[in-house]
């Protein structure tokens, strides 16, 4: 029996009845399944792309470059080519994605139906802007062209839509042009959360890609002290772009003891990380994949969590009292006795997505890394989702793996009637019967 | 510099299509053939933007013979001198699976074996002016030793292993060199609901390949320990190996 497919986080454990690997995106036949989920390289953290009980169908074989355009950087591509394949074929050019999350392992049909966004989300919006039009299988046995003059309705359900419109079969998008892998990196220390915040603020005018790293294992009045880290590429020709690319340094060979990433374990990596950088700034030059892919030099990182897996809590509150609601949330979690290694806020900006459920909205969101521990901890998480609800912000499903029905409809609650008008009736996933379940309301 | 020229047949195989990606990021000219027209664009498509810097198709069945002809003619129309020809084409069934059939088993032997000896020879004879380059074939692991689950695989892919070696022998002599490549079991789609131990991912394997023709190897076992599976799967007398199962 083929191991069941998991999510980054490998949780919750799921087992499909039936895995199925494309060999082609145009061969793709939606009428042989009654319940199947697109599947590409598993790096969405919790259950979106799960199917407990169905198909899952896996897209990695269906990466083949339909056209790339080395004058205006227009490239189509099979769904299931990685970024990482993507970016040594363009890169060379002068081209890179307009979008990119912090692994270069993910598959362009992934990017879609996540909508994923990344450090320049200010200055660009989220990968979905970029998508110039997409082929969508549906269960009607059709393939779709989507873009947002034709099949609007689908094309922007399907930006953002988990997956659960249909299979995504092609891409195109549009790049953006570079001079150089370099980055041009500052790193800015700052001490407390409203400080943090502050420098994002002013660095967002200057800089590209900006992202902050906090401590959040302090208390009291350095809460949310950390690291801003801003970047830019270099804008002078300098003959790094044919350059090579690094493979993986290490390979995590087998799952990590639970003790591994436990709180104390986490709060000394913590006050090392913070008190590294002596300066108040540090600049430095690097490698475009030292700065956007720190963590793929490590291949299966996820699994140092050890049995019980992890879980990746992302939500986006307004800007308008923003600082407040961190330090409610950050309290809260640390009230449920969460640790996490890897916390990172960013401001999002006000350039809108076509995607329906795309996730982010204008203002701060914050991501944290945890490992699993137990009740309190998916306690504190409730909490957590009602002081974001409370403020009208919400979760991203693709870091989810156990928001409450209802309160996942509650923070959708403007958009889901729209967005399930264009669900396809042979597409299901365990995060969405997870979602749906239940019709309890929330006050 | 004229730019590196390969011949692909059953370029929309799980294995033939890393190797060709390696050979157009190279920016060869390439020369495909296969029998499905959409997989045949896509792929072709692929090796054009992966900096091939020619790519040609021709779809054909290699079933039908009376073509291999005109596959070779167009190839050199391509190519001009042919450096690489890979014959990837194939297709598995367990014994079990046609046993009951002979028809199919035929046209399984004729698919494997048949026509690829038509293509060796062919492209032999059509490259042995040249004084130079490699006829590069995939045949299997499963070709060294017969055996109940995969008998008439199993004869094929021999009858090519053997045809090859007295190729080899004809060819030397030219400066053309004749690689038989073994692989074991490999994840491709050809293998798709047939779980299998030591199974090898197709880009290792496509890797060892290209190895393989660059240094003019005329032997292959890929992944490497093949070599010494089959070393011993050779060495076991024939009065045990008809009392085993697999």
């Amino acid at each position: 029996m083929e191991q069941s497919p998991t999510s980054w986080g490998r949780y919750p454990q799921s087992h499909a009845a039936r895995i199925v690997d494309a060999a082609w995106a145009h061969d793709v036949d939606l009428s042989r399944y009654q319940s199947v989920i697109a599947y590409g390289l598993g790096r969405s953290y919790g259950d979106v792309c799960l199917n407990d009980g169905g198909t899952v169908l896996r897209m990695h074989r269906c990466d083949r470059i339909l056209s790339f355009d080395r004058q205006t950087g227009v490239l189509r591509a099979e769904s299931g080519l990685s970024i990482a394949d993507l970016l040594r074929i363009v890169v060379p050019h002068g081209w890179f994605v307009a979008v990119t999350p912090g692994t270069k392992f993910v598959t362009l049909g992934g990017a879609v139906a996540n909508d994923i966004h990344g450090k320049n989300h200010h200055r660009v919006g989220t990968f979905g802007r970029h998508v110039r039009s997409l082929g969508l299988r549906r269960s009607d046995g059709h393939e779709h062209r989507c873009s947002l003059t034709e099949n609007q309705e689908l094309f922007q359900a399907t930006i953002g839509g988990m997956g659960l419109t249909g299979v995504i079969t092609w891409v195109e998008i549009a790049l953006i042009p570079i001079a150089s892998r370099q980055i041009e990196q500052e790193s800015l220390k700052a001490r407390s959360l409203g400080e943090l915040i502050r420098l994002t603020d002013e660095s967002d005018d200057e800089w590209d890609y900006t992202v902050s790293w906090i401590d959040v294992m302090q208390r009291g009045a350095s809460l949310g002290r950390g690291l801003v880290l801003r970047g830019r590429f270099h804008e002078q020709v300098d003959g790094t772009l044919s350059g090579p690319w690094k493979g993986p340094l290490l390979r995590v060979p087998v799952q990590g003891p639970s003790w591994l990433l436990s709180p104390l374990t986490i709060k000394a990596f913590n006050a090392v990380w913070y008190n590294r950088q002596l300066s108040r700034m540090s600049r430095t030059n690097m490698d475009l994949e030292t700065f956007f892919y720190p963590l793929d030099g490590v291949e299966r990182w996820n699994l140092l969590y050890g049995q019980r897996g992890m879980m990746q809590y992302q939500c986006v509150v307004p800007s308008e009292g923003g600082e407040d609601t961190m330090r409610r949330i950050l309290s809260t979690m640390q009230g449920g006795g969460i640790s996490s290694f890897l916390a990172v806020l960013k401001k999002f900006g006000t350039l809108t997505s076509p995607g329906i459920m795309s996730f982010p909205r204008p203002g701060l969101t914050l991501t944290l890394d945890m490992p699993i521990t137990g009740r309190r901890m998916f306690d504190a998480l409730d909490q957590c989702d009602r002081i974001v609800h409370g403020v009208g912000g919400r979760v991203y499903p693709a870091k989810d793996a156990r928001v409450p029905a209802a309160m996942f409809r509650a923070m959708y609650a403007d958009v889901i009637d729209r967005f399930e008008a264009s669900i396809d009736p042979a597409m299901s996933s365990s995060f969405w019967r997870r979602v749906t379940s239940s019709t309890k309301a929330i006050s | 510099m004229k730019s590196l020229s390969v011949v692909v047949i059953g370029a929309t195989s799980g294995i033939a299509q890393p190797v060709a990606r390696a050979y157009a990021s190279r920016g060869a000219t390439l020369f495909l053939v296969a029998r499905n027209a959409e997989a045949l664009s896509t792929t072709a498509s692929d090796l054009l933007a992966r900096g091939a810097s020619r790519v040609e198709t021709m779809l054909a069945d290699v079933q039908d013979s009376v073509r291999h002809d005109e596959i070779v003619r167009a190839a050199k129309g391509t190519c001009g001198s042919i450096d690489v020809v890979l014959i990837a084409h194939g297709v598995l069934r367990n014994q079990q699976e046609i046993d009951h059939d002979v028809e199919e088993m035929l046209r399984l032997f004729e698919v494997n074996a048949t026509s690829v000896l038509s293509l060796a020879q062919r492209f032999g004879l059509a490259m042995e002016s040249q004084g130079t380059g490699t006829i590069a074939v995939i045949t299997s692991v499963a070709g060294g030793r017969g055996r109940r689950s995969l008998y008439t695989y199993g004869a094929s892919k021999a009858a090519v292993s053997h045809f090859l070696a007295g190729m080899r022998g004809r060819y030397k002599p030219l400066g053309i060199n004749v690689l038989d490549i073994r692989p074991g079991p490999v994840d491709t789609p050809m293998l798709a609901g047939r779980p299998q131990p030591l199974i090898a991912t197709a880009d290792t394997v496509a890797r060892d390949i290209v190895k393989a023709i660059d240094r003019g190897w005329w032997l292959l076992y890929t992944p490497w320990y093949w070599r010494f599976v089959m070393a011993v799967v050779r060495l076991i007398p024939e009065r045990i190996m008809m009392r085993l199962k697999f």
